[in-house]
Formats: structure tokens, C-alpha cells, sequence
């Protein structure tokens, strides 16, 4: 039977950043990736932030299929008529890496399953794994389209869906569909040059990102639009219970958001190319999955890692971050020669000590914010409202933009309720 | 206007499928969906895999997105009737930008 240091289930970026630190340490990896090439399942907005991806892989922007340097962010607000949208650009064109680069999984994640295979990691794609092999409650291996394979420790990468734990009995916390979203996306082509000037880039190599709130079929999530090279990521997030409760199916919402005028006229003249779905867990530090046992470790959103601050929604990077703990410890765990919980609990504190977590505990009260309606389907109208009456020279006398706020809240939202809102939003996000 | 809208179907005609034709890779159990009230299959699937054929509930597993969604509303909020699992190695959706 074979037997390998380490096997990885799921070539992304948390189970590739696993397979390319163990064998650029000299030991026998072999990832594992259902897809016929890494990438082929792989769903996500998709922004990449740059900063961890440069720590593991430096100067990965020299040779990583990207698409474009995000320039710019925006926070989108969408009433039924309006929009109200803060655009954030920074305009030093001197400094790379960017903050952020738009990716597309399918070109992006072979590129990373690359890395792990230069290191001297094998890669073998187009095969499920079937499930966890077990002696004496320890993970010892793993079943694949009929065969067994055996290792040190298995490296639980295969993303949201992941069930082999499950099923293995080493997993009883469920997922709840109120923290888990659905995201839909349309792949959008646009010529090159129509992108560059529509969003108001200097070139080809920039690019934005708009999030945008509202106009979700009064569903609690938001919409996003990445400028790719030559398509658009388009697409909307929504929570999955708030989903079912509202009857409204998730591409009759997508098609709401993009119907909306400020949207529709971004994607003007472009051709839908490709059709995606993926769920998509909220993350936050309450919600981090278990990490670690006997003879294996798991790591990026099969365990829950991600970070959502309504502002960004960090997936790929935080499993890689998460990755990289995992392949300290495992190393660590090599040098004592036992994978035991105990011996991997060192994961769980390397992973504690990375900035990643930091930023989850920092906005741990955020969340909140997520399950506050109003932020979905009241605010978003109301800016819109105000604005307009602050812009609009029209027949009634004007007002100032206390008394138009007032008058616009008026049977939408009390005094109180809003302050309470703003509070919540405070501590979220603020302060 | 851009992008007219497509249909579900047009949509889904875009992907790039492997079709395993041989077995399906999401078992429901139509015991639990008879007594399921809410049958949040029926809306949040983005592919709109479940359909209520002759009163039973039917899954048109070849348009599978394998998104993970359903699994999650059905565990939550239905009643259990799905069982999904990866398709076999090489099948199912192959996304071509993912």
C-alpha cells in the first residue's frame, strides 16, 4: 500500500499553500483534487489581497495569472432608482504589489497548484476522495475511487462542502443555514479596452471592485462587480435561510441586482459567458471550525475560516494564512515524530498568531450588522432619498439635510431605531 | 440594454459539463420530503436541481453547480431528505473561469 508523509484533499489555495511549505521541506506530499485540472470547482468573487499570498509566494504577481490590480474600491448603495456610491481609489501608480488583484479561480488555481508540484509535491486531479480512513480513531489515510492511501497526516482542504469529517464522525457541529450565504455570479465579456475606459482605469492592468447594498430583493445580502481583464464578475451574496423565507430563487436575485440602472449600465453591451454558484460561510472568530486531531489538520473555509467585514470578504487569503499554520505545525509535529492532536495543537496557535485572526477578532462585531434588515432594504433608500433632496432644485421649497433625513425616514425607520442601527454600525465597523 | 436576461436554462447552457450518466450524486430520500413544509430545495438551488415531479421531489443532478447550498438549506431548514456528495472524479460542472 502506498504511503505518502502527507496526502491533501483539494488542490485551492489552502490545500495547495499546504502541499507547496511540506514539500519545499523535503517531505512526500500528494494532493488530491476532484476537478479534472485545480480550479475546474472553484468558485469565489474574486478578489485576492495580496499581502499574506506575498508572504508565502514573494513576487507572486511577476507570474500569477491575474487579471487586474484593484485601484479602486467602492461602496455601493442602490435605492429603487438611485445610487449612492463612495469610490475609494488609490492613484500611486508606482507601488506593487497592489492591495488587491482580481483572479479567476479557473486560471488563478492552477498557477498555485503549480507551486506545490515545483516544490516536488504530486499532484493528482480527477479523483474524489471517497472518505477517511481510520484506525484506532486516528485518521490514517485516505479511500480514493477505490484505493487506499496512507500518510502521517491528512490535509483537509476540500472547501465549504467538505464532508469527509463529517462522515467520518470527527465532526458533529452543523452548518446552520443562517451563517451560511449563497453567492451567484455571472462572468460578463467586455472588449479590454471598453472595461478600461468604463471604469475609468489608466490601463488594462487596473482595475476596481464595487460592493454594493440594496436592491437584493429585499433578500439580507449584497452585490459585487470585479473588472477581470476582459469580462466582469458580477454577482450577488445572500444569506441562505433569508433565500428560502423569501421564495425568491438565487438568479431571479442576481438578475434584480443587475437590472437595477446603476449595474446595467456598467455591463452595457456585454455578453454573460459563464454561469457560478457557491456557499459561502460567513466566517468570524465564533464560528471557526474544528482545526486539528489525530493524524490530521484542516484548513481554509472547511474550516470555516473566512472574514467578512461587509467592507471585504476575505476567503482566499485567510487559507492560505491558515495553510501556512497548518504546514508549521506539521513540520513541528514531524521533528517529534507524532501527529497527534496533541502534537498538532500547535496549529491552532500559530494560526492565533497571524494577523488574519487578528482581523477576525477585530471585527468580531460586525456581524451583527449582517442580520440588520435595514441595512439592506431601508438605508440604501434613504441615502439615495436624502441626497436627492439635497441635489434636486424642484418646486417645493428646499431643505436642509437634517430635516430632508427626517422627513425621508418618515414610516421607514423611527429616530431611535436608526441611532441604535448607527451604533451597531459604530461598533462594527468604527471604533 | 446589455446582458439580456437569460433564462435559468440559457444560463446553465453556458457551463461546461461532464455528465456522469451512469449514477447520480445526490440522493433524496422521499420519505422525509413528504413531510418536509418548507422545501427550501425548491428555491435556493441556483441551478434549480429540485423539481416536484408527480408529487415527488426529483433532482436534476446533470445541472448540479455543486455549490454545496442545498445540503446546507435542507439540513437547516428542511428535512434532511438530501444526501449530496461529490460526483465521481472528473464529473460534473468544469468551470472554464470559475
Amino acid at each position: 500500500m502506498e504511503k505518502f508523509d502527507a496526502i491533501v484533499v483539494g488542490a485551492g489555495p489552502a490545500g495547495a499553500t499546504a502541499a507547496y511549505l511540506l514539500a519545499k521541506a523535503g517531505m512526500q506530499v500528494i494532493v488530491i483534487e476532484r476537478g479534472e485540472t485545480p480550479g475546474s470547482k472553484n468558485v469565489s468573487g474574486a478578489l485576492l489581497f495580496s499581502q499574506v499570498y506575498s508572504e508565502i509566494f514573494p513576487k507572486f504577481w511577476e507570474s500569477a495569472p491575474l487579471e487586474r490590480a484593484i485601484v479602486g474600491h467602492a461602496i455601493t448603495f442602490l435605492g429603487e432608482q438611485t445610487s449612492v456610491n463612495l469610490d475609494y481609489r488609490d492613484l500611486d501608480e508606482g507601488h506593487v504589489p497592489h492591495n488587491a488583484y482580481s483572479v479567476l479561480r479557473a486560471r488563478f488555481d492552477p498557477w498555485m497548484a503549480q507551486q506545490a508540484e515545483d516544490a516536488g509535491a504530486m499532484l493528482m486531479p480527477g479523483f474524489t476522495v471517497d472518505k477517511l480512513l481510520q484506525e484506532n480513531g486516528r485518521v490514517v489515510g485516505i479511500e480514493a475511487g477505490g484505493d487506499a492511501l496512507m500518510a502521517d497526516v491528512v490535509v483537509v482542504a476540500e472547501g465549504t462542502r467538505s464532508g469527509l469529517l463529517k462522515e467520518a464522525g470527527l465532526r458533529t457541529d452543523e452548518y446552520h443555514a443562517s451563517d451560511v450565504s449563497i453567492g451567484v455570479k455571472d462572468v460578463i465579456a467586455l472588449p479590454e479596452d471598453v472595461i478600461t475606459n468604463r471604469f475609468q482605469c489608466l490601463n488594462a492592468d487596473e482595475g476596481v471592485a464595487y460592493t454594493c447594498v440594496g436592491h437584493t430583493g429585499g433578500v439580507e445580502g449584497g452585490g459585487f462587480l470585479y473588472t477581470n481583464k476582459d469580462t466582469l464578475s458580477v454577482g450577488v451574496v445572500a444569506k441562505i435561510d433569508a433565500v428560502y423565507k423569501s421564495k425568491l430563487q438565487p438568479h431571479a436575485i442576481l438578475n434584480e441586482f443587475k437590472a437595477h440602472p446603476f449595474i446595467s449600465r456598467l455591463i452595457a453591451g456585454g455578453e454573460i459567458v459563464e454561469y457560478s454558484a457557491q456557499a459561502i460561510h460567513r466566517g468570524g472568530v465564533h464560528l471557526i471550525g474544528q482545526l486539528y486531531g489525530d493524524g490530521y489538520v484542516v484548513v481554509g473555509s472547511a474550516a470555516r475560516l473566512l472574514l467578512n467585514n461587509v467592507m471585504t470578504l476575505r476567503g482566499m487569503d485567510v487559507a492560505v494564512a491558515s495553510a501556512a499554520a497548518a504546514a508549521k505545525a506539521i513540520l513541528a509535529a514531524r521533528e517529534m515524530g507524532d501527529y497527534s492532536h496533541t502534537a498538532l495543537a500547535g496549529y491552532e496557535q500559530n494560526f492565533k498568531a497571524t494577523n488574519v485572526y487578528k482581523d477576525m477578532v477585530t471585527f468580531k462585531d460586525t456581524y451583527p450588522l449582517l442580520e440588520n434588515e435595514r441595512l439592506f432594504h431601508v438605508y440604501p433608500e434613504l441615502a439615495g432619498a436624502v441626497l436627492g433632496d439635497m441635489f434636486t432644485v424642484g418646486a417645493k421649497p428646499s431643505k436642509k439635510g437634517l430635516k430632508a433625513l427626517r422627513d425621508d425616514m418618515r414610516g421607514k425607520v423611527s429616530l431611535w431605531q436608526m441611532l441604535m442601527d448607527m451604533n451597531q454600525i459604530g461598533k462594527g465597523l468604527v471604533r | 440594454m446589455s446582458a439580456r436576461t437569460l433564462t435559468l436554462d440559457d444560463l446553465l447552457g453556458l457551463d461546461r459539463y461532464e455528465i456522469d450518466e451512469e449514477q447520480s450524486h445526490i440522493q433524496v430520500d422521499q420519505s422525509r420530503c413528504q413531510r418536509c413544509q418548507l422545501q427550501p430545495c425548491l428555491t435556493v438551488c441556483p441551478a434549480a436541481v429540485y423539481v416536484v415531479t408527480e408529487g415527488e421531489v426529483t433532482a436534476r443532478y446533470e445541472n448540479c453547480l455543486e455549490c454545496g447550498t442545498c445540503q446546507i438549506a435542507c439540513d437547516s431548514g428542511g428535512a434532511g431528505g438530501i444526501t449530496w456528495r461529490p460526483p465521481r472524479g472528473g464529473f460534473g460542472i468544469a468551470f472554464r473561469y470559475g
